[in-house]
């Protein structure tokens, strides 16, 4: 089984009927000779990291590195009930930030596809379950963003230094979407379609960090993650299709990633990281810290 | 191809792979050098490490790896204090290692009086490459259990070595094989194996007399 399309996992699961988190097992079991129960096991513990950096977390003040973010989650938690755009989709948004948070201040986090981009996925399953999606359905969920995940390191990347953040944050989203339609029950070539409408809204996204922390505007770009995942998950099970299907979104990302110039890649030299404010930052904090040689 | 579980994992302790995670598993590789926690270290930071030491939290995860933490666990933060009560010497300094990843460091450490030196990288997603032990030129990923020797450069100096490893039953993965100068006969070899060794068949390699020194890594396993 040579696969390395998400084209060909579809075919899989429409000629023998199974479920797609079934074929993604039997997938990874060729490849990498890991048995599907040791992979299923894994990936409920991976969920249960997720869960466990959310409740220890939320809603609290955190000292991060720099010290550029951290009291915004605890502030959103506190306005879930006052949300126009919805308790759901704040709640997705508030989780996010939270675990993006705790990422920057060096707190226990998944690395769910990167440290940088690691709020938008349990922001979305996290949610599903406070709204009643049972856990096993979110663990094989999980399995199914793995598989996405998968398909977009192979044929383009997952690292905000090589392709940008179109690869991180916009990953991520493609990512969440996918395991959401799987868990609200959709099919395989739905799962797709949320993928690929999230890489497609988030194509070209720069990774341009303040100070090459992975702080400012990373920890806020996990909430736009969480929330797109969600419209996404829900337009593809309304039925929306993506014209272009998820396979060939992922070669244009990857083409656009090439085209990336460097100061737009990480290296803290372009974009936000550009500006007179984060300069006088990053000044301010390099002068505290220098190093002797 | 990658595992999934490399994609929707693994645990870890933020910001970011590369300056955290990959740089716990390059000190967590000198930590398994020196079979335990050594008396004094020096981090010199090359590159990006440099600049981003404090901002990442680099020097906490080097800290972290060389004192035996696991690399999720949540004391990692507070590397510091753990060194503190371990009561191990530690330092930083700026060094500029040429033409190198930019995320590299290397380290000096020195246990009852025996010192070892190595140079690693944070290659991205956690992933790490060890490109000298002790001056030995090297490529290593940390994932097997490794027996680094310097032989004589001699007809059958490897054979006798292997058929040490074949007798006890260790099975090779891979091998890197250097001459090291012609003009002393000295080569070296970096043997990636399938099972961990017992200090018996590595003081049995010691004590051959094709063998100059033997050195012994473990893996760097994360459960």
């Amino acid at each position: 089984m040579n696969v390395n399309r998400f084209k060909e996992l579809i075919e899989i699961c429409e000629k023998t009927g199974e479920p797609l988190d079934k074929v993604v097992l039997h997938w990874e079991m060729l490849d990498t000779g890991l048995s599907p129960e040791k992979v299923l096991s894994k990936t409920r513990f991976l969920f249960k990291v997720m869960e466990e950096s959310y409740e220890k977390n939320k809603g609290k003040t955190l000292k991060t590195l720099v010290g550029l973010t951290g009291d915004n989650a605890k502030k959103m938690m506190e306005y879930i009930p006052f949300a126009f755009s919805g308790e759901k989709v704040f709640q997705a948004a508030t989780i996010a930030v939270t675990i993006a948070e705790s990422n920057a201040s060096m707190k226990k986090i998944v690395a769910c596809p990167t440290g940088g981009a690691s709020g938008v996925v349990p922001g979305v399953l996290l949610t599903l379950k406070k709204y009643g999606v049972e856990e096993e359905k979110l663990v094989s969920a999980l399995v199914v963003a793995g598989a996405i995940g998968k398909i977009i390191s192979i044929h383009a990347s997952l690292s905000g230094a090589q392709h940008g953040c179109q690869a991180e944050i916009g990953s991520g989203t493609a990512m969440a979407a996918g395991a959401a339609v799987h868990a609200m029950g959709g099919s395989p070539k739905q799962v797709s379609d949320a993928a690929a409408l999230s890489l497609k809204s988030l194509m070209g996204l720069v990774c341009d960090p303040v100070g090459g922390f992975v702080e400012v505007p990373c920890v806020k770009r996990n909430a736009a993650g969480a929330t797109l995942a969600l419209l996404f998950a829900d337009m593809a099970m309304a039925g929306v299709q993506s014209v272009v299907p998820l396979d060939e979104v992922i070669d244009a990302m990857d083409k656009v990633g090439r085209m990336l110039p460097e100061s737009l890649r990480e290296t803290g030299k372009g974009g936000v990281a550009a500006t007179p404010t984060a300069k006088s930052i990053i000044d301010a904090f390099s002068k505290k810290f220098k190093m002797e040689t | 191809m990658p595992s999934i579980l490399e994609i929707i994992g693994p645990a870890m302790i933020g910001p970011s792979s590369s300056h955290t995670l990959g740089a716990m598993r390059i000190s967590k590789f000198a930590y398994n050098l020196n079979d335990g926690v050594p008396d004094e270290v020096v981090f010199y930071l090359h590159g990006s490490f440099q600049d981003t030491y404090i901002g990442h939290g680099t020097w906490l995860a080097l800290l972290g790896g060389i004192c035996g933490l696991k690399t999720d666990d949540p004391q990692v933060a507070r590397a510091d204090e753990v060194a503190k009560k371990i009561g191990l010497k530690y330092e930083y300094k700026a060094v500029d290692l040429g033409n190198v990843h930019p995320n590299t460091v290397k380290i000096v450490t020195e246990k009852s009086g025996v010192r070892h030196e190595i140079i690693g990288s944070s290659i991205g997603a956690g992933r790490i490459k060890i490109i000298s032990i002790d001056s030995i030129e090297c490529d290593l990923d940390g994932e097997y259990p490794t027996l680094i020797v310097e032989n004589q450069d001699v007809p059958g100096a490897l054979e006798s070595i292997i058929n040490v490893l074949s007798f006890y039953g260790v099975n090779i993965a891979t091998m890197q094989l250097k001459r090291e100068s012609k003009y002393l006969h000295k080569a070296s070899a970096m043997i990636e194996l399938d099972s961990t060794i017992s200090k018996e068949i590595l003081e049995r390699i010691r004590n051959m007399d094709v063998v100059n020194s033997a050195l012994y890594v473990n893996a760097i396993v994360e459960e």
